[in-house]
């Protein structure tokens, strides 16, 4: 039914290094505190669209943000 | 809880109580007679508008409530919310079908209105019941 995401964050640790709130960041993204809380806890994947929000918040690539694990050959 | 989770847990709760008076009241009619003598027609339709009024009002009134505590959180719905709900209708459609056919069938062999017109009824209460279970697994497990 559900399946686990392989996309990880560090949201929570970069958001709190920059003494936003979880309400602040989710006004400055457009989405309720309730679907940050998701995205942080991986929960729920975000769109292309507001990773890429959620990045330019803190001035960094997406790649600073939101990890996907190398393919094992 | 999220604006869109506290209107999808209204609707289960009212769906289900929705679903369990028009069955009593279908078979305390009955009286354990045959199902099909039952005059059914007022009680699907004052069950289902009843429904719909107990879960606006619901919604209306508990959205009221919240507005004191966080005003930020009222009426705003977002990607996540509209995930959640294309999911829970792709699953509630399935019922649908599944009812659609059934009544197919039944006018088929020429049933009666009452079991032709119970079927689809129980399949828009499957769809609106299960839509809301996999809705609220969604909202507290997560979606990915």
């Amino acid at each position: 039914m559900v399946k686990p995401t392989r996309v990880t964050n560090t949201i929570r640790s970069v958001r709190e290094e920059s003494g936003l709130t979880q309400a602040e960041l989710a006004r400055r993204v457009g989405v309720t505190r309730q679907t940050l809380i998701a995205i942080e806890q991986g929960r729920y994947s975000p769109t292309l669209e507001l990773a890429f929000q959620i990045s330019r918040v803190f001035g960094v690539g997406l790649d600073d943000i939101f990890h996907y694990p190398e393919e094992s050959s | 809880m999220a604006y869109e989770e506290r209107n999808v847990w209204v609707g289960l709760i009212v769906s289900l109580l929705s679903v369990a008076v028009y069955i009593w009241l279908v078979l305390s009619a009955a009286g354990g007679g045959p199902l099909a003598d039952v005059d059914w027609v007022p009680f699907m339709v004052w069950t289902i508008v009843g429904g719909l009024v107990v879960s606006i009002g619901v919604s209306f009134l508990w959205g009221r409530i919240m507005a004191r505590r966080n005003p930020d959180d009222v009426g705003t719905s977002d990607q996540r919310d509209r995930d959640i709900s294309h999911m829970s209708t792709r699953v509630g459609q399935a019922f649908l079908l599944i009812a659609g056919l059934g009544v197919l069938v039944l006018c088929a062999f020429e049933a009666d209105w009452f079991w032709i017109a119970n079927t689809m009824y129980a399949g828009f209460a499957l769809s609106s019941i299960i839509g809301c279970i996999e809705s609220v697994i969604a909202y507290r497990r997560g979606l990915v």
